[in-house]
């Protein structure tokens, strides 16, 4: 009895295995039709916008040099070749890189691409012409010179070596142009698509939706395995939800909001799945260094002090996008604070009462008992209008006693570039994890303009210098704390909860994987549909 | 006639001076400017040189006085310039969008326009009928229910409807393709977003053919109609409901003309790549040029609707034509 009943397992286990292999072998055709929360983005041209309306459209449409490994883009340190043939190792000083390029790779429009391409893209990235915007070129700040000896050949000389070197150039954004056409007119791609990516451009309809049909000559075999795929601009969530629903369209990529997600599962069961990853995106509280009462540090302290993070974030993540705690470093960050490490700062610490306790002591003691000013902040309601209504219920437990002032985007980033505010929520999202690069935000004003906190702190600058061409993790680390611990100190800024990525999709959507940035992953190559 | 249509047109130039104006000004008036929203909205770091070098490329860097006089200049030769968000001509921008406004525009008003006055008419024949209420409850609750909340609720009901009773829900396409593309995906698309705002604009129109034809009807020339033994049908159709249409015409006009431009939430709630949700993209994103041409879109239909109705004014009013 015992041996049948084992003969019926194995047989059962038999023939279960192929089905599963059978399952996760990727089907080649059919068409993904999927939505882009937005209305659109600006020009079409990846080096000099910022927005993921132009990423999501047109990213399917390019090769890059390297990526995150589009298997594994949940890990913040695994880079994979696109179009080089391997990964280099940099020279002993680690101040050269030289890759190398695939041959035979062409264009959409039947032209080879050499390492020249390469080279005309990276130079427009890195040091565009006068005249010609490059939203990046601060991140290549260690680039010295790129340079291609041959056709097969770009050679990366950098002026001092760091860790921020390989996520910057795997950046998502850094797509690889056509040398012939930016010599025609560098502004060509603002309006035309031309890539060598997974997919060619069929049409693009302005404001309503992006075309593409599959790239026979891609140079990844097998791949795409979609005839193609439909981007379809819907900037309101209820369409998006309800378009899932219906299945007109399979789903986003950037995310959905916990009460879509519920929606969507209670009604479809299993023929939706959700992908959830975190988010490194985040809000920032900012005080504003140059308006009185917030130039004392014991003011800025005590704000930081009476939220309950801990506790937040949990209860938050119930009804808006975020979930987990974290500071300047994104959590899944080797070189991100551990939660011991954490709960040493202010705003983290596990004994709320003791920390409440001690931020009413600094609040008495600066003479400001009874604060009251205006929260700034952007009529964006996931999930800055819930996190800053949740962070006024947490002042108001010290007897702080402040108002939203919810504005839209134009004249909240005016109200912060001017410096004509007291405190705002701000938001801090990179396309790519990049801790060196990542942590430039948090840098006094005489190096990041564009922190509107507004204060100086040359001990932040010393610490960061030494951070910036440190390639040993322990080392890198161990700055990285000293780097968090002075801007918790003098309480610059707070990191208030990262975002958390939810992805509905239909079912049927297999192979694409989330990864910790809305804008990694989306050339749709390795997508393919069960049906 | 001739010159009263003369004298019409020529009222438009400074009506259209004046709304350039005003909009450029209050543009200018909102902080914030479309370089750093294109930057900065999406939370990254970046740089301030490149909002020096998008200012410099947008002409925002230019006394504000030049931007103005570039404006008028660009509207007198008909050259709106290029949408500042997104780089491509104004015109181009606008032209995508226009036929799905101005077929939802045209759908709507056909439905609003062919219920509203027949059973507008048969209300007033028929006071305090049960006719009458069940247009009149019909009528208000067209007139008390937002067409944004109609659209969503419709389409909730056509979701639930469909999965249902045939097992999966169904909704219109979200993205549209022209009738003569694709006339059935097309009428699916807009159909439902025709008849939500068609319901509140043929309440409008019902009520008021219903409130003029009571009035007409009581009219000396209505009574003198009647006295020389004019059949009903044609006191009705040839001396009521032509006066009784004065000021329903006047309606459907300006209704019309809102439509064009103003359908931003229904445009919202349906995905349709439509002329409002331009609007709003534009000012939301600052687009200097892009929202001083819309409005300018906006004027030039508004008078472009009133002028067609002051012509239909002198056909249906002889004293007009006369005077």
């Amino acid at each position: 009895m015992r041996k049948a009943l084992l003969a019926a397992c194995l047989g059962l286990t038999a023939w279960l295995l192929p089905q599963a292999a059978e399952a996760q072998t990727p089907k080649r055709g059919g068409h993904l039709t999927y939505m882009i929360a937005a209305d659109g983005g600006p020009s079409l041209d990846g080096h000099r916008e910022t927005t993921y309306a132009v990423l999501h459209a047109t990213a399917p449409f390019y090769s890059v040099l390297i990526r995150v490994n589009p298997e594994n883009p949940s890990s913040t340190t695994d880079f994979t070749c696109d179009l080089c043939t391997e990964m280099p190792k940099p020279s002993a000083d680690e101040l050269t890189w030289v890759f190398k390029i695939r041959q035979g790779v062409k264009f959409h429009d039947g032209e080879p691409l050499s390492a020249k391409d390469v080279l005309a893209s990276w130079q427009k990235i890195v040091s565009p012409p006068a005249g010609v915007a490059s939203a990046r070129h601060a991140s290549f700040g260690m680039v010295e010179s790129v340079t291609s000896p041959d056709d097969e050949t770009i050679v990366f000389k950098l002026k001092f070596k760091t860790m921020s070197f390989l996520p910057s150039l795997a950046d998502p954004w850094n797509f690889i142009y056509s040398k012939k056409r930016l010599e025609q007119d560098m502004h060509w791609y603002e309006k035309n698509i031309l890539g060598s990516g997974p997919f060619k451009l069929d049409t693009f309809t302005i404001g309503q939706s992006v075309k593409g049909v599959r790239n026979p000559d891609y140079y990844w075999p097998g791949q795409p395995y979609l005839d193609g795929f439909t981007a379809i601009f819907a900037p309101k969530q209820s369409v998006r939800v309800e378009a899932i629903r219906a299945d007109r369209a399979a789903m986003e990529f950037r995310s959905m909001p916990p009460a879509a997600v519920e929606q969507l599962n209670k009604e479809l069961g299993d023929k939706v799945v959700t992908q959830s990853s975190d988010w490194n995106c985040g809000n920032v509280l900012t005080p504003n260094h140059k308006v009185k009462p917030f130039d004392d540090v014991r003011v800025r302290k005590a704000l930081f002090l009476a939220i309950d993070q801990w506790k937040g974030a949990q209860a938050l993540s119930k009804i808006a996008v975020v979930k987990t705690v974290g500071s300047i470093v994104f959590p899944g960050s080797p070189l991100a604070a551990t939660k011991e490490e954490l709960e040493q700062l202010a705003g983290y610490w596990p004994d709320i009462e003791k920390s409440r306790a001690e931020a009413r002591r600094l609040l008495k003691e600066a003479g400001q008992e009874n604060l009251t000013f205006d929260l700034l902040n952007r009529n964006v309601d996931q999930p800055y209008l819930i996190v800053g209504t949740w962070i006024l219920d947490e002042w108001s437990k010290i007897g702080v006693k402040a108002t939203q002032k919810v504005v839209p985007t134009g004249p909240w980033l005016d109200a912060m570039r001017s410096g004509n505010f007291t405190v705002a929520l701000e938001a801090n999202c990179q396309n790519i994890v990049n801790p060196i690069a990542d942590v430039n935000r948090w840098m006094p004003y005489n190096v990041n303009q564009e922190n509107f906190a507004g204060f100086l702190d040359p001990t932040m600058i010393e610490i960061y210098s030494k951070l910036v061409p440190e390639t040993d993790m322990t080392k890198a680390r161990v700055l990285m704390r000293q780097l968090e611990k002075r801007i918790n100190d003098e309480a610059h800024q707070l990191m208030v909860t990262f975002w958390y990525r939810q992805v509905p999709m239909r079912s049927y959507v297999k192979g694409w994987k989330i990864s910790p940035s809305h804008y990694l992953n989306q050339d749709l190559a390795n997508i393919w549909l069960d049906k | 006639m001739y010159l009263y249509i003369i004298k019409r047109v020529l009222l438009v130039i400074p009506t259209l001076i004046g709304a350039a104006a005003l909009v450029f000004l209050l543009m200018r008036l909102i902080p914030g400017d479309v370089c750093v929203i294109r930057l900065g909205s999406s939370g990254g770091t970046f740089d301030p040189k490149a909002v020096a070098l998008c200012h410099q490329e947008l002409g925002m860097n230019r006394p504000i006085w030049v931007q103005f006089f570039d404006f008028m200049w660009g509207i007198v030769r008909f050259d709106f310039g290029t949408s500042m968000w997104s780089g491509k001509p104004v015109t181009t921008e606008i032209w995508a969008r226009l036929p799905v406004s101005l077929e939802i525009a045209l759908l709507g008003s056909v439905l609003a326009t062919v219920i509203a006055i027949p059973l507008g008419t048969l209300s007033a024949l028929r006071q305090n009928s049960w006719l009458d209420v069940f247009v009149r409850v019909f009528a208000i609750g067209g007139i008390a229910t937002p067409s944004f909340w109609l659209g969503i609720i419709s389409l909730l009901i056509v979701l639930d409807l469909t999965s249902f009773f045939l097992g999966a829900a169904w909704m219109p396409p979200i993205d549209y393709v022209p009738f003569f593309e694709d006339p059935i995906r097309n009428l699916s698309m807009v159909l439902l977003p025709a008849i939500t705002i068609g319901y509140r604009y043929s309440a409008i129109t019902m009520r008021m053919t219903r409130s003029t034809m009571l009035e007409v009807m009581r009219e000396d020339y209505i009574r003198t109609a009647r006295a020389k033994g004019l059949i009903h049908k044609l006191i009705i159709n040839r001396h009521a409901l032509k006066n009784a249409m004065l000021p329903v015409v006047t309606l459907i006009g300006i209704e019309f003309a809102f439509l064009i431009g103003g359908l931003v939430v229904t445009e919202q709630v349906f995905n349709l790549n439509g002329v409002g949700r331009l609007f709003v993209q534009a000012v939301q994103n600052q687009d200097y040029t892009l929202t001083q041409a819309l409005v300018m879109m906006t004027v030039v239909v508004f008078v472009f609707c009133n002028l067609v109705v002051d012509l239909l004014y002198a056909w249906l009013d002889p004293r007009i034509r006369y005077s």
